[in-house]
């Protein structure tokens, strides 16, 4: 079987030699957790709990009764001592409680369940309860896009083992080290979605992925097959990932479920098992930190809520001459103003940047040499619409396809002028919002 | 390490090595083989003719940003292309103060007053040749051979005039020892300069082979030699190195093609039946004021577009 490439993409550095080899390690227990209200896409959470709240790991201390939202839960046994806005990665001030140790690290499970037993509802109950969202950095809860409506009949299910950032190397790890897990996590979600199609996607970079989850299928009954992609940035973005697998274009505006595909993480799918199988609410998840002057570059097995300072600690400290924190890949990531940060659901690791990594940062006048256009990955003219968004001719940029774009960055990676397109593009969506014209 | 504040930014946080400038001295690498080839051939007057060209058109370059208060980026090469570029389209043979003046309109009048790098409608050098040509025709129309310098026509020019020359041989028309511009007579040169641009992936097929095949395929159906068209002239110089100036051509795919088909009828017209034996620089420079149009009319199918 041939399997389509998708158009565009880049080839930046992957660094992911600093991690990759670098087995997971759990984090020493936070002393204080700040567990934001709002981590995912959607509603925010109301608090349930009150400051005094005795509370156990994979306790419920948020949640909300709007469809698109994901309760929140504390991530280690402790008192609640302070339920106030305090900012997050997106760089927003959100509602937080904060739990201060009591040191028992006393966990709240739910029932075991046999989900080969359970009906379909019950385990998506389960899911939902547990808090899970997408794992890859876009923290869409889980449970909606397994809920699909009705008229949309879903025939296939794509594992998303890309993991196509530099210097990621988080579920690789994950890959290498809980095949079964995952597998485990995979097959619920087939069932749940009624899927029989699934496939899990894995850049020819990782080997040893292949490998890993290629013995334990042998050893299983499950037809899962494991599609082997060329390494190319952004080949996990979900629209070209359903492209290069099932041939299938995602329509303009229209999400996978248009075409029958739903996409969930690797991690997502462990978070699945553990919460299905397991009993236990997302209070964990693995992330990378990695740089190219971090001393122990690893992946850590972190509470949700712990400050990213000690994460920093545990890979040996911040170098003296970080110029830029990142959260999430390099290519996508969003930069932090401080440490005092908590880990969220959605962090898939935590780039320090040294300042020569910035040094030819002017930007120059557009040579219209195209190659923005070439690499763009939905074939919009990136070229123009950044020359647009110069001139704020908002009504322009939209008529190229500006709500196409899905922010990978390959173009603004690939400019020979240094031109910061993502940043004009971000500008010209902002702008299209308010505008009258529309 | 509590305290500290780091730089914010948008993404992406790291960026290809490329550069304008890295692109732009490529493209002076890739034109050095035909600019020695030219030396070679027509002497140390030739070489006088290209260190004028782009002493001039660096010194316009820096003198108007000094003037205007704008950043003076004459060394990031696109100064040294176009001064290059002049002197690869003018006879051989000219006086010095003709690059001198050809680089300062090229500069002054068809690149900066428009807004500099990134911003002209028309390729300067070529626009620079057109002005030239029309003040002072004698000067620019005579021609001279190589080695012995002796008062000679073009291959094309003696197509189109009938004149009682003999043709040069396929093989010396790829050599380049014939009569022509400077630095476009040597195919063979420049196609190993237009290899390096392919290689480092500055230039794409599309205007080049539109441009050269659309020639071949008119001069067939013209009942002209399509062989000795594309060897002659300016052809492959101006399909390899001046059609494809990002800045003054289509920047999608499609709308490359359109523009070096446009610019193969036009050649094609003016080298069978118009007043000049060669169509190439005004070829280009009709296409150039195109540009804009064709990019509104081949604009790309996007992902997931019905």
């Amino acid at each position: 079987m041939t399997f389509q490439k998708f158009r565009g993409g880049v080839h930046p550095r992957n660094f992911k030699y600093l991690a990759k080899n670098s087995p997971i390690k759990n984090l020493p227990l936070p002393q204080k957790v700040v567990i934001p209200l709002l981590q995912h896409t959607g509603a925010i959470n109301e608090s349930i709990v009150k400051p005094g709240d005795i509370v156990k790991k994979g306790e419920k201390i948020g949640e909300s009764k709007k469809f698109i939202s994901a309760p929140v839960h504390s991530s280690i046994s402790g008192k609640i001592s302070a339920i106030k806005e305090f900012p997050t990665p997106l760089e927003q001030e959100v509602l937080s409680v904060v739990i201060e140790s009591d040191n028992r690290n006393e966990e709240f499970l739910s029932k075991k369940i046999d989900w080969k037993k359970e009906s379909i509802e019950s385990i998506k109950n389960r899911i939902r309860e547990a808090g899970i969202v997408g794992l890859g950095g876009a923290a869409f809860p889980t449970v909606v896009k397994l809920s699909p409506p009705e008229e949309k009949k879903i025939d296939t299910v794509i594992l998303n083992g890309c993991e196509c950032e530099p210097y990621l190397t988080a579920d690789y790890r994950l890959m290498v080290e809980k095949p079964e897990e995952i597998l485990e996590g995979f097959q619920i979600i087939l069932k749940v979605l009624d899927v029989k199609n699934g496939y899990i996607g894995i850049e020819d970079n990782k080997p040893e992925a292949v490998k890993s989850l290629k013995f334990k299928i042998q050893n299983s009954k499950f037809k899962i097959k494991i599609i082997v992609l060329p390494t190319k940035y952004p080949q996990g973005a979900e629209k070209q990932l359903i492209k290069a697998i099932t041939k299938r274009e995602v329509p303009s505006g229209g999400l996978p479920m248009d075409v029958g595909v739903v996409v969930q993480n690797i991690s997502t799918a462990l978070a699945i098992k553990e919460a299905v199988v397991d009993g236990k609410a997302l209070v964990e998840r693995v992330v990378t930190v990695s740089g190219p002057r971090v001393k122990n570059p690893g992946n850590f097995r972190v509470r949700i809520g712990t400050p990213i300072s000690e994460l920093i600690t545990a890979s040996g400290g911040l170098p003296d001459d970080t110029e830029r924190i990142i959260v999430g890949g390099p290519m996508m990531g969003i930069a932090q103003q401080t440490i005092e940060i908590p880990v969220t659901k959605g962090m898939t690791g935590i780039l320090l940047l040294p300042k020569d990594e910035f040094l030819s940062e002017e930007i120059e006048p557009c040579i219209r040499c195209g190659k923005c256009n070439d690499v763009c990955p939905m074939n919009l003219l990136i070229s123009e619409i950044g020359r647009y968004a110069e001139n704020k001719d908002w009504e322009s940029t939209k008529k190229l396809g500006l709500d196409d774009c899905t922010e990978c960055g390959a173009c603004a990676y690939v400019c020979s002028a240094k031109r910061p397109l993502v940043q004009y593009i971000k500008w010209a969506k902002e702008q299209c919002k308010t505008e009258p014209f529309l | 390490m509590q305290n500290r504040t780091f730089s914010l930014a948008i993404s992406p946080h790291i960026k290809s090595p490329e550069t304008t400038a890295k692109i732009m001295w490529s493209v002076v690498i890739a034109l050095l083989p035909t600019t020695a080839m030219g030396v070679y051939f027509f002497g140390i007057h030739a070489f006088y003719i290209i260190l004028v060209s782009v002493i001039a058109a660096i010194t316009t370059e820096g003198l108007f940003q000094l003037i205007t208060k704008r950043k003076v980026r004459i060394f990031d090469g696109s100064a040294v292309i176009t001064g290059i570029l002049l002197a690869l389209i003018l006879p051989p043979n000219v006086p010095l103060w003709i690059p001198a003046l050809g680089s300062f309109f090229a500069i002054f009048l068809v690149k900066e007053l428009f807004g500099g790098l990134g911003h002209n409608i028309f390729n300067p050098a070529l626009a620079a040749r057109a002005i030239l040509l029309a003040s002072f025709p004698l000067i620019m129309t005579s021609w001279i051979s190589p080695f012995d310098a002796i008062s000679c026509a073009t291959p094309l020019g003696i197509i189109k005039d009938n004149l009682l020359f003999p043709l040069p041989s396929y093989l010396t028309l790829f050599i380049g020892t014939r009569a022509g511009c400077l630095g476009e007579t040597s195919v063979l040169a420049l196609l190993i300069g237009a290899t390096f641009l392919f290689l480092r992936k500055i230039i794409s097929w599309h205007i080049p082979l539109s441009f050269i095949a659309t020639v071949a395929l008119f001069s067939f159906f013209a009942g002209k030699n399509p062989l000795f068209q594309i060897l002659s002239g300016g052809l492959i110089l101006g399909a390899f190195f001046m059609a494809t100036d990002y800045t003054t051509s289509p920047i999608t795919k499609k709308g490359q093609i359109v523009f070096g088909f446009g610019s193969g009828i036009i050649t094609s017209l003016i080298r069978f039946w118009g007043g000049y034996p060669e169509g190439v620089c005004y070829s280009i420079l009709l296409m150039n004021c195109l540009v804009p149009l064709i990019d509104r009319y081949t604009l790309p199918k996007r992902f997931g577009e019905k």
